[in-house]
């Protein structure tokens, strides 16, 4: 029986490319051209784009990792706003900024378990369950902070020798806060990981199908439990960057939307580490430009500037660029029968 | 001991809230031999294969195999002692490639840490060849045919060096020459050592394949024989406790004019697979066209066009020579058309809602339940209370909520509901998939009063019994066309067979 | 085995789902006795001045129902919503345009009699709300994109649009004002007072039965609540699913607008950025806690609002920073949609009839 189908497969692997290659192609052209009218500025707005998407793309990896086993995770936002603030407390009480660092890293941990937790064992909405850790993060991170303590300091970029030398993309890519080099090297690692061990295979198979994972041995619960654990400490590197690297203090809501935006930035990035990055950076760009405009003082209410971002979340998740696919078992608590 | 069996089941006993699945199960498969279990739905035959697959834990007895006590706790547990399934709804992650479907769980690996997709890649290869399972490593599994989906199924198996092989009513989705083919890949497995379970509940294969059966009912074991000591009646006898109807009593059919009449119909689906291609039906008052065909030729597609649940690209439908609007069930049902849906979950029912608010569901929005948009729920009450009566729903009560019913007592509902309208037309997809005999053969009775009371009546089928016992006449559906359309009364099973099969007509009919 | 008669069967459902938000609230109080204790607080002389400064003195009593009333909007939006399988967080955004076009039409038009005035403002408020739920509910319907995000996003879109316009073409042009706020309203466009109790309050509640019966009794409560429990049956069932989902987004966002007419019209008199931010969640935590029954949001919607208005006195008096408030109400968020917990304490079953369908992916498929 003839069993080669050759169908117009959506997601063929030519297919996927063209788009974001034009784009790519079209951005360097346009960057290069800015860089000769204007190399201060462009140099600037680069490099905070660098800058700021490294809390979203964190955010959108932990939702990926989330959603690819198949659990929703709106509370990246509240995730990130604890951590943040108990890293920053840490920092207040030590002055030791790795074990900042790490106690953010372990927040984040421990919300995703909560949110594993109640959506497996309990199998509460998992909608439900997100929006519960966004808000108790804004209220112990209200009810504890009280304004006037000191910090002792914040990490500071790390220029790479030599690399950091060179023209444009020195002082952009190279010069950098040891987080934002490290989200990079995750994005690279989770898209290796997710795509070429069994443990990815396991891991999308359990957000795809879980019932096909269980017959073959899988243990989906386990699967579930890890993939979310480490991905709220991930959001909680996030959330200790934005209070120990970008700002070196905290403020209430400080993260302001930014768990939310990563949302955006993992659906227009289908689900994949490397396209999140993608749309990270502009995202990143985005609120880059805005800043600098701001900064230029233009006849444009800075308000409007400001909404951009959402506006584009917007935009993005109503698949006006592009259909996505989200893994076909998200969002349902898996019942072993 | 030669004659140790290689599985066995002891007093193996299940319980689930209110339903006694399996009681004091006894079986013994042995080497080299395929055994059948015979039963009608909710016999309990797939909760013994759970559990012997390690899905389910039985609440008390025990497996051995090969003569040996071997406490199966989980799948791990039973691929370790070499059995391996396919499932009814098969286990296959769609967006994966059939390769990563097989090795999933068992992956192979360079470095214990990356994917090793050559090295797998070729082991696939060989066991493909030789066992005669041609599949394409590379293919993603969601546009594979239903016949290479169950394929990939038994690879993943042998995969796993499974010498016992469970399979759960694998010809449900399969054509008659499918399921040959099928018989013959279970042959040669037989002859390489492997020792074979399968579940149906068809009686014909069961007498072609099978070495040794074994009847269930009511989850326990009430009979074993062999093919060559028995035959389909008594086989029906056991399976149910009582003679059995085999064939539908009928008088023979007086058509009228024609009511139901579709014209070139198109809907261009999203894959070869959901599409159909200028469909043109009619049905006469007083008669039923069985539509026949293997799921996934477009029958659903072609349904749930006719019945205003999907947009279709080209053709018209005409109810007594008037154009119904695509898109609109309300229309449809204005007009006098019935739908008893596929899927009764889905479409059927709103499970939440009691069976008062499930049998005004159509209707809801006319007189005398409601008046200028305000519902009158002393009227709803009232209907629900007679419809009960007069259809025979088991319920304690019109509050019962649809979800605590039965199978059969859940499309009892939905028949009296659809039925108690002034109805023309009667389209019924799939009607007596996953009930028990008893409301089997209420509902085949139904349809045969509503066909001599004058209805058209529309039966879409992959039960091919089904469609010969009731049809008038027999439309056969192939990749989305209408290959034929016969005579019930000059045709034989076969013929239909084969063209379900997608033989040209003009090779099968005289 | 006789059944019991539907009366009784409905009785003990009913008790059983009052005592899980009950129970809920009491585990909350409790766990947040604990967190206040490990700061060295007196969780009852806390919980003393709160209580006392909800219901302590007639003037504490209007604070509490000031609070109340824009809860219960906010809850009614986001309980409607639920019972299409929406999830209407827009809330927020949606009150805020409410609030700030009812402050518009209340103070650029002059000489209306009031009655007139009230009623222009509140539906001009709430016309607004309807159609920035409008944005959400058509994405939703006919692109797929997940209302949980649309309408967090336009929750700021809107902060963005209200901070601009009261600090912009629709400021206080009075010389002695420096902060973005619009000028007051006409007296023709206030909400007046009955003793203590805002009109604002009365008319939360006779909208909440209004609701009630809407869902329960009518037709378009059936279809909405069809499509919320099964789409495909209503679909089948000749409904409109698409259009329904807009318009339970409509009506939704209609009721938060009118939420935040009735805050302009009956309590500050004018738009002043700042207020009543998260009530978004609030409104979530409520429609929950009230079993998404516009009925039960009344209650619900007294505790929050009872435990705001006491949180400036427990602040005062009893030293405690306001936000254990948010603290608790996160937790009676969990407690009660976490019901298994509480339902194997009482040992009682959930039933399907209880549970509230909600979609729960991104759509697009």
């Amino acid at each position: 029986m003839n069993n080669s189908l050759k169908l117009n497969h959506f997601d063929s692997p030519k297919r996927k490319l063209i788009v974001p290659i034009l784009l790519a192609v079209v951005a360097l052209v346009v960057v290069l051209v800015l860089y000769l009218q204007n190399p201060a500025v462009t140099e600037a707005v680069l490099a905070s784009m660098i800058r700021q998407s490294t809390p979203l793309i964190l955010g959108a990896l932990c939702g990926i990792l989330c959603e690819r086993a198949g659990i929703v995770n709106i509370g990246i936002e509240g995730q990130m706003l604890l951590s943040a603030f108990l890293a920053y407390m840490t920092n207040v009480w030590t002055g030791n900024l790795w074990l900042a660092v790490f106690v953010g890293l372990l927040t984040g941990a421990v919300l995703g378990l909560l949110l594993a937790f109640t959506s497996i064992q309990l199998k509460l909405n998992q909608i439900i369950g997100g929006t519960i850790i966004n808000i108790l993060a804004i209220g112990l991170t209200g009810f504890f902070y009280q304004v006037g303590m000191t910090t002792k300091g914040k990490i500071s970029p790390i220029a790479l020798p030599g690399l950091s030398e060179i023209p444009l993309l020195g002082p952009v890519l190279f010069n950098n806060p040891p987080i934002t080099y490290i989200a990079i090297l995750l994005v690279i690692v989770l898209q290796i990981v997710l795509f070429n061990t069994p443990w990815g295979l396991r891991t999308r198979a359990v957000g795809e199908h879980p019932r096909a994972a269980d017959t073959v041995g899988i243990n989906v619960f386990k699967m579930r439990y890890a993939n979310v654990i480490i991905g709220g400490a991930i959001a909680g590197l996030a959330g200790a960057f934005l209070t120990l690297e970008a700002v070196g203090s905290f403020e209430r809501n400080m993260t302001n939307g930014r768990g939310f935006v990563a949302l955006a930035v993992m659906i227009f990035g289908k689900w994949n580490p490397i396209g999140a990055w993608g749309a990270a950076l502009l995202f990143g760009l985005a609120n880059a430009i805005q800043t600098q405009l701001q900064f230029m003082g233009t006849n444009i209410p800075h308000q409007f500037i400001g909404m951009i971002p959402y506006v584009l979340t917007i935009i993005v998740v109503s698949g006006f660029v592009g259909r996505s696919r989200p893994p076909a078992a998200e969002g349902e608590p898996y019942e072993k029968e | 001991m030669e004659n140790t069996p290689v599985l066995e089941t002891r007093n193996i006993t299940k319980r689930f809230p209110g339903v006694l699945a399996n009681s004091n199960v006894n079986m013994q498969l042995h080497k080299g031999e395929i055994l059948a279990i015979l039963g009608e739905n909710g016999a309990g035959k797939t909760t013994l294969l759970n559990i012997i697959y390690g899905l389910y834990a039985q609440d008390s007895g025990d497996i051995y195999i090969n003569g040996k006590l071997s406490p199966i706790t989980n799948p791990n547990d039973a691929i370790k002692h070499g059995i391996g399934m396919v499932h009814q709804h098969f286990m296959l992650v769609p967006v994966f490639s059939v390769l990563e479907n097989i090795i999933l769980g068992s992956e192979v690996t360079k470095n214990g840490i990356f994917i090793d997709r050559k090295k797998a890649r070729k082991q696939i290869v060989n066991l493909s060849n030789s066992f005669g399972l041609k599949v394409d490593p590379d293919a993603i599994v969601e546009d594979l045919p239903v016949g290479v989906q169950q394929r990939v199924e038994i690879l993943k198996a042998l995969f796993r060096h499974a010498n016992i092989l469970i399979l759960d009513e694998p010809t449900a989705v399969l054509t008659p020459q499918e399921t040959d083919d099928l018989f013959r890949i279970m042959r040669q497995l037989r002859e390489e050592g492997v020792s074979i379970v399968f579940i149906t509940h068809k009686l014909k294969e069961v007498l072609d394949i099978a070495d040794r059966i074994i009847v269930m009912r009511r989850g326990e074991v009430v009979g074993e024989t062999v093919p060559a000591q028995t035959n389909e009646a008594d086989l029906a006898n056991m399976m149910v406790g009582r003679e059995v109807l085999l064939r539908v009593d009928r008088s023979p059919a007086h058509p009228g004019n024609v009511v139901l009449k579709v014209v070139h119909l198109t809907v261009k689906g999203q894959s070869q697979m959901h599409t159909v291609h200028n469909v043109d039906l009619e049905v006469c008052n007083g008669e039923i066209l069985g539509l026949a065909g293997v799921q996934g030729n477009g029958q659903t597609e072609l349904v749930e066009a006719i019945t205003g649940l999907r947009k279709y690209d080209e053709g018209e439908v005409y109810i007594d020579e008037k154009p119904i609007p695509a898109n609109n069930p309300r229309a449809l049902v204005e007009n006098g058309m019935a739908h008893i849906p596929e899927d009764r979950h889905k479409h059927g029912l709103v499970l939440p809602y009691q069976l008062t608010d499930n049998l005004v569901l159509c209707t809801y929005y006319q007189e005398p339940f409601s008046k200028h948009g305000i519902r009158n729920e002393q009227t709803i009450l009232e209907n629900a209370s007679s419809l009960i009566e007069r259809f025979d729903v088991r319920t304690p009560s019109p509050f019962v909520i649809a979800a605590n019913l039965s199978g059969g007592n859940q499309q009892k509902v939905i028949v009296a509901r659809e039925l108690s309208r002034q109805v023309a037309v009667v389209i019924a997809n799939q009607p007596t998939r996953g009930l028990d005999v008893g409301s089997i053969e209420y509902i085949h009775r139904t349809l045969v009063k509503l066909r001599d009371g004058g209805a058209a009546v529309l039966v879409v089928s992959a039960e091919l019994d089904e469609i010969i016992g009731l049809s008038d006449r027999i439309a056969v559906m192939y990749r989305g066309k209408i290959v034929a359309t016969v005579d019930a009364a000059s045709t034989t099973r076969e013929e239909i067979g084969l063209l379900m099969a997608g033989a040209k007509k003009e090779t099968v009919l005289q | 085995m006789a059944e019991e008669s539907p009366v009784s069967n409905k009785l003990k459902r009913f008790l059983v789902n009052l005592s899980v938000p009950v129970i809920a609230i009491i585990l909350a109080l409790i766990i947040g006795a604990i967190i206040l204790l490990s700061t060295g607080v007196n969780p009852l002389k806390a919980y003393g001045a709160l209580l006392r400064g909800a219901f302590g003195s007639p003037i504490y009593f209007q604070r509490t129902l000031e609070k109340t009333t824009p809860l219960i909007f906010s809850g009614l939006a986001v309980a409607f919503a639920f019972k299409a399988g929406l999830f209407n967080i827009g809330a927020q955004g949606q009150l805020l345009l409410g609030a700030i076009i009812s402050a518009f039409l209340g103070f650029s038009i002059k000489g209306l009699p009031p009655a007139l005035h009230v009623f222009i403002a509140l539906a001009g408020g709430g016309l607004a709300g309807a159609m920035y739920g409008f944005i959400p509910g058509a994405l939703r319907s006919f692109t797929g994109a997940h209302e949980v995000i649309t309408t967090i996003m336009l929750n700021y879109v809107a902060i963005n649009i209200t901070d601009y316009l009261s600090d912009g073409p629709w400021k206080d042009p009075a010389p002695s004002n420096i902060v973005a706020r619009t000028q007051l309203i006409e007296e023709s466009a206030r909400i007046p007072f009955i003793g203590p109790v805002p009109v604002g309050f009365i008319l939360a509640i006779l909208i909440s039965v209004l609701i009630w019966f809407v869902i329960n009794r009518t037709n378009l409560g059936f279809e909405i609540r069809t499509v919320g429990l099964n789409s495909h049956a209503a679909r089948y069932a000749g409904m409109k699913s698409k259009l329904i989902m807009v318009l339970a987004m409509v009506i939704s966002g209609f009721l938060a607008g009118i939420g935040g007419a009735v805050e302009t019209q009956g309590i500050v008199y004018r738009f002043q950025p700042g207020f009543n931010t998260g009530l978004g969640f609030d409104g979530i935590t409520v429609a929950l806690l009230g079993r998404t029954n516009p009925l039960g949001v009344i209650p619900a919607a007294l505790l929050l609002g009872a435990m705001k208005g006491g949180a400036n006195v427990m602040q005062f008096d009893a030293r405690v920073a306001k936000e254990i408030i948010d603290v608790i109400q996160a937790l009676i968020l969990f407690f009660v949609t976490a019901d298994m917990i509480i339902r194997w304490m009482i040992k009682a079953r959930r039933g399907v009839e209880d549970e509230v369908t909600l979609t729960t992916s991104w759509g697009q498929k």
